[in-house]
């Protein structure tokens, strides 16, 4: 830099992108996505409403109903002595995965099929896919970036059940006595699946739809009513039920109430919690979902035109 | 280094029953500002997009700096602004820049000086929403310019821009061919491209009609003649030029002569007894071309 004409060729000539390697790709889009998502007003609000709503029905409805003495919301005719076990620290492994297969599950839905969705109608995807990195490696960014989304808001869940947990612990004078390790380790694992899958699912849609709204719109339609309508109808004809045995939301589901959530007087007491699957097989199908999910996704992206 | 930067050849891309994009070969060379013309739906985008690597050819193949599009090599080296600018509309400016940044795998200093050199450092922090369409087509382009591309393919940049706006966009590609930067500029604009092009090609209906400069698609530069009596102009005119040199038209007598030889041509008419009234040189524009090959086209069909 000791010549003007030397700083003058610099001041023209800027940074020079490099040819990335697969990996060095994802790194590059797995970054790049991080932080557009997280600049993303959207992606606060569900992960806000996905907590309170947690908050609110796993905690604060069961303890009002505990404190005030009445049988309200969803435990007609469970004594309220006996909401308060399911309200203190040691319960959370039990508690933490009781909303996630119906409606934090259409959260997550929601946050993957306007991650993926809408590059399309904004032209983003267009946008994306040129600058350098290969599509397999941009499309692994944007799931990567959308699952790291996914244990963050798994990692304020658990951090809010503590809170709360502790809270209600102290404020009722019960001794603070703490989850075990394994199992509390074992149910955020499960949350993670069944998030991870719902949101992987989010990302399908939105890449086969090309379009956020439709990908939210028959995501929330499946999983909070067609799944439902199904296994009614199963229960009902003989045969059906191999099918719905299997479903992304019953295997979801049964997953949580392997894990406990449905609270051991009513294991299908929280809506979206079943006993159809045992614990094993049900996690085992989930991850399933959840890798079919994103390698259809993947190849979707990969040879799919972009206009 | 090879000196070809994007070489086409029977580039084809069929939607249904249409041929969007009909065996088109083009060469772009290293260093050169070259002009895709058509008119709208001409397939000038299809064929951007299949260069790219967005849209897969249905025959025919395309190489970009050695790589076949959509590959690393090539889209690492290549920026382009297609089909209008399509970024995050909830991120500033500078923070859909800085997402592209770290897909080039570039510093956040690099978006800075993309910023300056279309002008948006000022609103660099404002949502992209609120962008008018000129700054959103200067983002657009800030974000082609990002990390040094070997290639810069713009499609229709002036679109949306006012008459300010268009200039300094045309001055922009003028100095970075300064610079020896490889531009593949696409517009319905012929006047633009006749300005900043070192070679154009001409699609229409999906075909490549022609491939050449732009002095050498608008033909030899004519003398434009008026002088009275018009017979006597004529033959005189035929005597300096040749006789299949010379036409008669509304406008005056024409003839393929160079402008150096209209004194001669003056004083041969002076000579004759003819009244001069003007002697000018005129050129064809390139849209004048550009009609008559489309036209020609149109009545092949």
């Amino acid at each position: 830099m000791s010549t003007a004409t030397m700083t003058g060729r610099s001041a023209a000539r800027g940074e020079t992108r490099a040819v990335p390697t697969v990996l060095g790709g994802l790194l590059a889009g797995t970054r790049a996505e991080l932080l557009r998502l997280r600049k993303w007003p959207a992606v606060w609000v569900l992960a806000t409403v996905w907590l309170l709503l947690n908050l609110t029905f796993a905690y604060l409805f069961n303890y009002i109903a505990y404190s005030t003495g009445s049988s309200g919301f969803s435990n007609e005719g469970v004594p309220p002595s006996a909401l308060l076990p399911d309200l203190l620290p040691a319960a959370i492994p039990s508690v933490f995965t009781s909303g996630m297969p119906m409606f934090g599950g259409a959260i997550m839905f929601i946050l993957g099929a306007l991650a993926a969705g809408s590059g399309f109608g904004w032209g983003t995807w267009k946008t994306v896919l040129t600058q350098g990195p290969s599509r397999l490696s941009t499309f692994g960014g944007t799931l990567a970036a959308v699952g790291l989304m996914v244990v963050g808001v798994v990692a304020a869940t658990l951090a809010l059940d503590l809170a709360a947990s502790t809270l209600i612990a102290v404020v009722e004078g019960q001794s603070i006595v703490w989850p075990a390790l394994g199992t509390l380790a074992e149910s955020v694992g499960g949350g993670l699946l069944i998030f991870g899958m719902w949101a992987a699912a989010g990302v399908l849609v939105g890449v086969l739809t090309r379009s956020p709204a439709l990908a939210v719109g028959l995501g929330l339609v499946w999983s909070l009513v067609i799944e439902n309508l199904l296994r009614g109808v199963g229960n009902l004809l003989s045969g059906i039920e191999y099918v719905t045995d299997v479903l992304p939301g019953t295997a979801a589901g049964s997953l949580a109430g392997a894990l406990g959530a449905g609270g051991s007087d009513d294991p299908d007491g929280a809506p979206g919690v079943l006993t159809v699957l045992d614990g094993r097989p049900a996690a085992l199908l989930v991850a399933a979902y959840l890798v079919v999910f994103a390698v259809v996704g993947a190849l979707l992206m990969r040879h799919r035109d972009v206009t | 280094m090879t000196n070809t930067i994007v070489v086409t050849d029977r580039l084809t891309k069929r939607y249904g029953d249409r041929l969007a994009v009909n065996d088109v070969s083009l060469t772009v060379r290293r260093g050169e500002v070259y002009g895709f013309l058509g008119p709208n739906g001409a397939g000038k985008t299809t064929t951007l997009r299949m260069l790219l690597g967005l849209v897969r050819p249905t025959s025919g193949t395309a190489t970009i700096l050695g790589h076949a599009p959509g590959e690393t090599g090539a889209t690492a080296r290549v920026g382009a602004l297609v089909e209008g600018p399509g970024f995050y509309p909830y991120l500033s400016g500078r923070d859909n820049l800085r997402v592209m940044a770290r897909y080039q795998g570039v510093s956040d200093n690099a978006v800075e000086d993309a910023l300056r050199r279309v002008d948006l450092v000022e609103r660099g922090g404002d949502a992209f929403k609120s962008y008018s369409l000129g700054m959103k087509q200067r983002l657009g382009v800030a974000s082609a310019l990002l990390g040094e591309p070997d290639l810069l393919v713009l499609d229709e940049p002036t679109n949306g821009l006012d008459p300010g706006g268009m200039a300094d966009m045309r001055k922009l590609v003028v100095d970075l061919a300064a610079q020896g930067q490889t531009v593949l500029l696409s517009s319905h604009l012929l006047a633009e491209v006749q300005e900043i092009c070192d070679r154009v090609g001409v699609i229409a209906h999906g075909r490549l009609l022609a491939e050449s400069t732009v002095a050498e698609l608008r033909g030899a530069s004519t003398l434009l003649v008026r002088a009275q009596p018009v017979e006597l102009a004529l033959s005189v005119s035929m005597q300096v030029a040749g006789d299949d040199a010379v036409q008669l038209t509304d406008a005056g007598v024409r003839l393929e002569l160079p402008e150096e030889r209209a004194p001669e041509l003056a004083r041969a008419l002076v000579a004759a007894g003819a009244d001069i009234h003007e002697i000018r040189p005129t050129e064809r524009s390139l849209e004048d071309v550009f009609f008559e090959m489309t036209t020609d086209q149109e009545e092949n069909r």
